[in-house]
């Protein structure tokens, strides 16, 4: 195959992917600019602008993540602190400001070191910048009996298996139908969730319209990769391992765009929670809805793959795309197809994941290793072993919680993966020719 | 726009020794990949275990330096045994998963505050090279001339950086053309065609990735001692696709070719970077900031990944029937 019809495809391809981010970014961060500003250090601030910072650390490791409310003078925002513990924020007009921080936003067993301290003043009467602090120590909150924490750690695992499961169908559909590891996967689900940051956050779009205008956005992304980069690589016949460093340095060039375009900070996708109480579980609607979402998904695809012809036809080119071909099937249909769906599911999962936990340019890699663990675990390119594999890997992160730190529950998921492969490396569902 | 110190800047990364640092990266890496064929991605841990072996030798078990850079090497090997025992029997893409999780868990376990007395947390370690620093044979003076000029302590590690990167690439040389050698390669190209020779790949396959890690634990060492400090948070992934990028621009099985790749791409990367910040200085690109042109460094990295491997997986140098990637 000619380098320059490949060359060229390449060229389409970042053509489009530059065109996509430059239309958005034609309206919406304009207003971004002038609406508020988010808690970061890339942004600049003016030199009369009224700032109220501070770092939330626990004992010197910063904690990203905590929310804090801001009222006063008719100001009302919440801004989320970085990866790197710091937050700031703008406020219009001099005077006193009440900044609160939102208990339930800390991570597990971390606590205020003064309980009753959840408010703090921040006097802007005079200077420009008051700094606020709020010492972190051992959580003092009162412990929970064992089966209330387990029963709340079961659920949240429950959740994030389910969101897992969905962002892992379409790796497991491209590895299925393709043979590729797409390390590019995990900048779908950031895509999905930055651009719900855009949509929902900043021009406040009804979140049914977000989900849909996300979830062509993804279709859109799935498509221009396989059109303008995978399938020139098909035709040239390029080796499986040569397509998987490919994927990789696709997800530097687009997570490194996403990096210039939104900046480094954690964005607060969604500042509002109403809590919900079921038993010993305080959970959110938004939570709620999410896993409700996933399962119609997964249902869905289920439905899809087992009763549609286009779904049966996706099994048979997975199962064996020669004899899938010879018998009528035209396999770089399905595969299009395959990547047009793997995208807008891919986006949904960063919706939903946005929604709960927030979104940064980081998110989708941050998730990728455990999304590879949760398909590896269910056996390569089944979409119901990736199910499986998803919700065994979002228990074992949670679960792991009641025994380990916090800050090694992704690294016990990783553990588990290590070890499976160990025992029964072609996954809990997979069959044993695929091990090669 | 300053001409002169974009050049001497580049001029610069050419004998740093973080250059070093990379270049004993990609020759683990060529090792591992370019002889053998091995989908390693985590090599970004085999150089921080150098480095934490280094540094947790000296600080916690109060090792003479010679001791705990032999710790940090015997870490090294365990490490590689570990990773390899389970994933070398299976296909080549579980390796790649597998190494690129082992990294990032050993990430996680230097970053958790749970050990960090040992390992400092995500603050990391300090104040451990002061054996290293005393044993300073140059005397106390400036080196070079005009703005290569360079104090006694940087000219004794670039010297013993590159000093270490000649005797590594010498001793890979010699290994790959040993029978040894040949056989990594016959593994590479035909892993069933070597077994029915009666040669055990596994253990060939293991030797590999262990000697391979070596070189690379080499690296992080001189790159903790350079920095006077160790964190976590060096040794992402991003490290391991660096030196995947410079190994494939240089040619992954040859022996000058993560040298070449190295030295070409950082100065590629300097120069690059200098021309953008110029620009943005003079007012001629509005569109970017002073921060945001320090990650086009990242952007390049992916592009030239992606180029390289599309449309010369063989690298500069690389003969292109010795690299076909196989699947």
């Amino acid at each position: 195959m000619s380098q320059a019809k490949t060359l060229r495809s390449l060229g389409k391809l970042f053509a489009t992917l530059g065109l996509l981010l430059a239309v958005l970014f034609g309206s919406a961060p304009a207003m971004a600019a002038d609406a508020s500003p988010s808690p970061s250090p890339s942004v600049s601030y003016g030199k009369d602008a009224l700032l109220i910072r501070g770092t939330i650390k626990n004992d010197k490791t910063p904690v990203e993540g905590v929310k804090l409310h801001v009222t006063g003078n008719g100001f009302d925002q919440t801004v989320a602190t970085a990866a790197d513990g710091t937050f700031t924020v703008e406020v219009p007009k001099k005077g006193q400001y009440d900044v609160e921080v939102l208990v339930d936003s800390l991570p597990k067993g971390v606590g205020l070191r003064n309980p009753d301290v959840t408010h703090r003043t921040a006097d802007l009467t005079i200077v420009n910048i008051a700094a606020v602090l709020f010492p972190l120590g051992k959580d003092t909150r009162v412990v929970q009996p064992f089966g209330e924490q387990l029963m709340i750690r079961l659920f949240a695992g429950l959740n994030l298996g389910l969101l897992l499961a969905v962002a892992a169908i379409g790796i497991s559909l491209i590895f299925g139908t393709t043979g590729l590891n797409n390390f590019a996967h995990g900048e779908m689900l950031t895509i999905g969730a930055l651009f719900t940051y855009v949509f929902f956050a900043q021009m406040g779009l009804p979140i049914i319209l977000v989900a849909l205008i996300v979830m062509a956005l993804g279709a859109f992304t799935g498509y221009a990769q396989d059109a303008f980069l995978w399938k020139p690589l098909r035709k040239r016949r390029s080796g499986l391992n040569q397509m998987m460093i490919v994927s990789i340095g696709f997800s530097i060039v687009i997570r490194y765009v996403l990096l210039i375009f939104f900046g480094g900070e954690t964005k607060v996708v969604n500042g509002t929670f109403e809590n919900v109480t079921l038993g010993p579980i305080v959970t959110t609607v938004s939570s709620l809805t999410s896993m409700a979402v996933c399962v119609v998904t997964l249902i869905g695809v289920a439905l899809f793959l087992t009763r549609t012809r286009i779904g049966k036809a996706t099994r048979a080119v997975s199962d064996n795309s020669p004899l899938a071909a010879s018998t009528g099937i035209d396999v770089e249909r399905i595969i299009r197809i395959v990547w047009i769906v793997a995208g807008a599911l891919t986006a949904l999962a960063g919706l939903l994941y946005g929604m709960q936990f927030q979104a940064s340019w980081l998110t989708g890699f941050q998730i990728l290793l455990l999304l590879f663990a949760a398909v590896t675990l269910g056996g390569l390119g089944t979409a119901l072993g990736a199910t499986v594999g998803a919700l065994i890997i979002g228990f074992v992160v949670e679960l792991s919680a009641l025994v380990l730190p916090l800050d090694l529950k992704y690294a016990a998921s990783l553990v588990i993966l290590v070890l499976v492969l160990l025992v029964r490396p072609q996954g809990v569902l997979g069959k044993k020719q695929r091990i090669g | 726009m300053d001409w002169a110190s974009i050049f001497v800047l580049a001029g610069k990364e050419l004998i740093s020794p973080i250059t070093a640092v990379y270049v004993l990266c990609a020759i683990g890496l060529s090792v591992h990949f370019g002889y053998t064929g091995l989908l390693n991605f985590g090599q970004a841990a085999f150089a921080a275990i150098g480095g934490y072996g280094l540094a947790i030798g000296i600080l916690t078990f109060h090792m003479p330096i010679w001791a705990a850079v032999i710790f940090g090497l015997f870490c090294s090997a365990v490490f590689a045994a570990v990773l390899g025992i389970p994933t070398l029997r299976l296909r080549a893409d579980y390796l790649a998963i597998v190494t690129i999780a082992a990294s990032e868990i050993f990430r996680y376990l230097m970053t958790t505050i749970g050990f960090a007395k040992v390992t400092g947390g995500s603050n990391g370690l300090s104040q451990f090279g002061d054996e290293f620093w005393a044993a300073n044979p140059f005397p106390d003076l400036d080196y070079g001339f005009g703005p290569f000029t360079y104090r006694n302590d940087e000219v004794y590690v670039m010297v013993i950086a590159w000093v270490l990167v000649a005797i590594c690439a010498g001793i890979v040389a010699l290994l790959m053309r040993s029978p040894w050698g040949r056989v990594l390669r016959g593994i590479r190209e035909d892993e069933d065609a070597v077994r029915s020779l009666g040669k055990n790949v596994f253990v060939y396959k293991l030797q590999a990735l262990i000697i391979g890690g070596l070189f690379a634990s080499i690296g992080g060492m001189i790159f903790v001692l350079n920095l006077s400090n160790v964190q976590p948070q060096s040794w992402g992934t991003t490290f391991t696709f660096m030196i995947w990028t410079v190994l494939l621009l240089g040619g992954a099985a040859t022996v000058l070719g993560p040298i070449v790749g190295t030295l070409i791409f950082f100065v590629l990367i300097s120069l690059t970077q200098g021309l953008l910040s110029g620009l943005v200085q003079a007012g001629v690109l509005t569109f970017l900031s002073d921060p945001q042109v320090g990650q086009i460094r990242f952007i390049l990295i992916g592009l030239s990944l992606m180029l390289l491997v599309i449309f010369r997986p063989q690298g500069i140098f690389g003969n292109k029937k010795e690299l076909q990637f196989n699947v």
